[in-house]
């Protein structure tokens, strides 16, 4: 569990910092590095991934559109299409970066175990 | 096993993360596009902090500050000529990247590089009617002017400027949607942008449609239903005018006997160029001090296009020791293309007038390189366009350059009968430096200042409508006029290119264009009608391009008014009065058969012969009689709805006419009832009985009423739908993306009303420049943001549709806009 937690930190940590800098993959990058070095069990390791960058995400986000109030966040919402729910946006947001992140931290920990 | 577990993850992490990255049909790449680091999220704009900033740009010579007031007009204040233009480029390209960008791509045909194959048709018809040839053209002419070429470049320079200060994070929303990357700006898309407006604006001529109508249906049903000029004509320049115009000799004094006659009245064509088929117009005018409360002009104007956001107008104020001038520009292009300075005002309406020609080209064998000319073979010039189309590999086509324009229809192009190679000659592939007449408008002080502007302005040609603080009022139809012999009504048919016979001579002088200067009246004004009467010493083909109704209302308004001020302006800009309607309702009831009506559209008669004429948002009649007018047109031009044979219908004026003298012509019979030969009766009456089942299908949305599943609906009730609902006005994002559009606008007016809004196009700009109280009013569908995550981005649409305006903080000093500013952006070298 203790692990867990550290993981979680170490991806957003470092995920934070990289991000605004690097294309968005290279969370996949961090996450991979992490579930390499962090041992845990595989399942944790993908849930360590998936939960990082889910929050990371979707705070992120949140805080972009709230100051915007959700002017934008609406509008793609409906494109995409979502009804308009901004909730659901942010929610695909952080299910398609937690995903890519949790995958790469199971490789991660995979590789570790080779 | 571990292995395995390894390399499965692995490959699967790897295709999720391709997968999330790249474009799926047209779904943006999911994870680029959604990630808040570099996505969407990050167009979000901060809706609460405006702050000062300042930044340091190489290139400029030395500081600028730029005001952004509370509508988030900037007003940019520089110490020189270059720097103002420098950081116009540099300001618009902030606010308006994409939709600069996506224009000149669209001009130029290279669509398909951002979309993929299925908009290869499109481009490669933008290159053959060469809009990239014109305005290769006319950059290389402009380069020819030291002083207009340093001041387009420093444009140029400011734009890049900004370009260069953009990490991918902050590209504008719809690159992250189409997946794809800004790009240098140039000079040549400066001209590019010139050309697209061109496109949109110089295309009125008919040659291929009146060639067509004449084969069919013979000399007099065309003298008839398209005459030159109709007797309720209220031109530009006032019936009576005298011309002082020595005309220059237009007649065809071509030695060539041998071949056909130059034009052909007596062959079909399948393949002619779309025109938007309901054309709304623009008006413009200026009142002189003699009519106005203050004792000086007051001058107004009021575009209409197209509507479309990102707005179409980017408003900004410049000021440089050498001007300091106000309005609307052009994104992408420097200067202000309609505005005030402290001196003078000057507006546009489109001109119009037929400047593209097109003629048949006989090619000597299937290689087509030589082609007849005056009983010789000339050579074909061969140019081949490549495209680049995303996924797939280039596009290759071959165009053919002859000595009248381009052969746009040919083998490789068109439909049915495109092996008739049809080429097109247009003025706006001439030599042309437009940004100069901008330019010197900009900073200009008086009349003179403004004839000198104007004198080399080529395409699109426009009316000018001028005032000055000093008192004069002005207007000029100014554009580049190939001279046309009357005898041959040259330009008004397809001409055979085999002969020099009806080819261009020469240009009519700018200083011979149609203009009027403090006329009696008081008052000049333009709404795309005809500019002259039958007077006028050079010929043009008519045809029935020109408005009839919006430039009546118009004149009769500023006739009839006194003490003229900006309220008044600001009521007449808005006015709703539809002419149309008052002449030609009358017309239909009588002709309506009333015995044949159930109790429902009795009512609805009722309602029409109670109606005003107003077409007021709240009303319903304007609805009955949209479609009742819409659908008569319908059946009785039928004829001309032939999709193999392009034909125009012919106008609204001659219609009426037509409808109220004609009794028994051929044309009432409608051609999808083999067995009936329906009268003018039938068809009046048949148009009327669809005026119900019209509304039943019309689809309402949600902040409308729902027309069937409405509880309170009753088949009598007659207040189900207004016209504001009905018309149901849309201004559409340029990429057709709906949630960035402004959906469901509601507000009056139509065509052939003064507020010329339908359901599409309406007044992209209104203005109105008080002279004496040094006030100008303003107001656009839109707002001063492209980014659609931003409050700015369509904040005036409302008041737009309400018929408000806003007032111009056109300053001095920009201290005087310390209490109401946004912000203030200060550049330094």
């Amino acid at each position: 569990m203790r692990n867990f937690i550290v993981s979680v930190f170490v991806i957003i940590f470092l995920s934070s910092l990289l991000q605004p800098f690097l294309p968005w993959y290279i969370v996949a990058a961090v996450a991979f590095v992490t579930g390499y070095f962090i041992k845990q069990s595989p399942l944790s390791a993908f849930a360590a991934g998936f939960v990082a960058i889910f929050l990371l995400w979707i705070s992120y986000a949140f805080v972009l559109s709230h100051a915007n109030n959700d002017l934008l966040a609406r509008k793609v919402a409906t494109l995409l299409p979502m009804g308009g729910h901004v909730s659901l946006l942010l929610l695909v947001t952080g299910i398609i970066g937690g995903l890519v992140s949790g995958l790469s931290a199971l490789t991660g920990r995979f590789a570790a175990a080779l | 096993m571990n292995y395995f577990k390894f390399i499965f993850s692995l490959l699967i992490t790897i295709a999720l993360i391709v997968v999330l990255n790249s474009q799926l049909g047209v779904a943006p790449p999911f994870a680029k596009f959604l990630n808040p680091y570099q996505g969407f999220w990050q167009n979000a704009e901060n809706a609460k902090t405006w702050k000062d900033d300042e930044a340091h740009v190489p290139g400029l010579k030395d500081e600028v500050k730029v005001y952004f007031d509370k509508r988030l007009v900037p007003h940019v204040f520089a110490k020189n000529d270059q720097d103002l233009y420098f950081m116009q480029g540099y300001i618009t390209a902030k606010y308006r990247l994409w939709q600069m960008e996506i224009q000149t791509h669209s001009a130029a045909g290279r669509i398909s590089e951002i979309i993929g194959e299925k908009t290869i048709d499109v481009d490669r018809m933008q290159r053959r009617i060469g809009l990239g040839y014109g305005a290769e053209t006319a950059q290389d002419y402009i380069a020819k002017d030291p002083a207009s070429k340093q001041l387009i470049d420093a444009y140029c320079d400011g734009v890049n400027a900004y370009i260069k200060t953009l990490k991918p994070k902050d590209y504008p929303v719809e690159y992250k949607l189409l997946d794809y990357q800004p790009e240098a700006w140039n000079p040549l898309k400066v001209a590019l942008l010139l050309k697209n407006m061109a496109n949109m604006l110089s295309v009125f001529e008919y040659d291929i449609e009146n060639t067509n109508f004449i084969a069919k249906y013979g000399e007099q049903n065309f003298r008839e239903l398209y005459p030159d000029f109709i007797d309720a004509e209220d031109p530009i320049i006032p019936i009576g005018t005298p011309w002082n115009v020595t005309p220059m000799d237009s007649t065809n004094h071509s030695q060539m006997q041998a071949g056909n006659a130059g034009v052909i009245r007596n062959e079909l064509f399948a393949n002619a160029l779309t025109k938007p088929d309901e054309i709304t117009g623009s008006n413009n005018w200026a009142v002189s001090g003699s009519k106005t409360k203050s004792g000086k002009p007051i001058l107004c104007n009021d575009p209409h296009l197209k509507l479309s956001l990102p707005s179409i107008w980017y408003e900004m104020q410049l000021v440089s020791p050498n001007m300091n001038v106000y309005g609307a520009t052009l994104p992408g292009s420097p200067a202000v293309i309609i505005g005030f300075n402290d001196s003078i005002s000057w507006g546009v309406t489109n001109g119009g007038r037929d400047v593209r020609d097109w003629y048949k080209i006989k090619f000597k064998d299937a290689l087509r390189n030589e082609y007849e000319y005056n009983g010789q073979w000339l050579k074909a010039e061969k140019k081949v366009e490549r495209y680049k189309v995303r996924g797939k590999p280039d596009v290759l086509d071959t165009v053919i350059y002859t000595r009248f324009g381009i052969v746009v229809f040919d083998q490789n192009f068109g439909t049915a009968d495109s092996k008739k190679n049809l080429a097109m000659r247009w003025t706006a592939h001439l030599p042309s430096n437009e940004f100069k007449t901008f330019y010197q408008l900009n900073c200009g002080k008086n009349y003179d200042d403004y004839i000198n502007a104007l004198k080399n302005y080529t395409c699109p040609a426009q009316n000018f409508v001028f005032a000055s603080r000093s008192g004069d009022i002005a207007i000029k139809q100014q554009g580049r006029f190939p001279l046309r012999d009357k005898a041959t009504e040259q330009g008004k048919f397809v001409s055979n290119g085999t002969t020099d016979k009806d080819e261009w001579k020469g240009y009519i002088p700018a200083a011979d264009n149609p203009t009027i200067k403090n006329p009696e009246r008081g008052f000049v004004s333009s709404a795309n009608q005809h500019p002259t009467d039958s007077t006028y010493p050079y010929y043009y083909p008519g045809l029935g391009v020109y408005e009839n109704y919006r430039n009546r209302r118009i004149n009769k308004l500023l006739t009839e008014g006194k003490d003229i001020d900006a309220d008044f302006m600001k009521k007449m800009q808005t006015d709703n009065y539809n002419l149309l309607a008052s002449e030609a309702l009358p017309v239909l009831l009588l002709l309506l058969n009333k015995s044949d009506l159930n109790d429902h559209e009795k009512k609805i008669v009722d309602a029409l012969s109670k109606w005003d004429y107003y077409n007021n948002a709240g009303e319903v009649s304007p609805v009955y009689f949209d479609i009742w007018w819409n659908e008569l047109r319908k059946l009785l031009w039928d004829e001309m709805m032939d999709k193999n044979v392009p034909m125009k219908q012919p106008s609204f004026y001659v219609t009426v006419a037509f409808l109220k003298h004609d009794s028994t012509s051929q044309f009432y019979d409608n051609l999808s009832t083999p067995n009936k030969k329906e009268t003018r009766a039938d068809i009046v009456l048949m148009a009327f009985k669809r005026i119900e089942d019209t509304l039943r299908k019309k689809e309402f949305t949600e902040v409308n009423e729902p027309y069937e599943n409405d509880d309170n609906y009753k088949k009598d009730d007659l207040r189900t739908h207004d016209w504001g609902s009905y018309k149901d006005t849309k201004i559409s994002h340029l990429a057709m993306i709906d949630p960035f559009s402004s959906m469901h606008v509601c507000n009056g007016g139509n065509i052939g009303i003064i507020n010329a809004t339908n359901t599409t196009n309406g007044p992209s700009w209104r203005m109105i420049v008080d002279e004496g109280a040094m006030k100008a009013y303003i107001v656009f569908p839109g707002g001063e943001s492209g980014n659609p995550g931003s409050a700015y981005y369509d904040n005036m649409v409302n008041t737009w549709a309400k018929g408000q305006y806003y007032e111009a903080d056109f300053i001095k000093q920009g201290d005087e806009l310390e209490a109401k500013k946004l912000f203030v952006s200060t550049f330094k070298p």
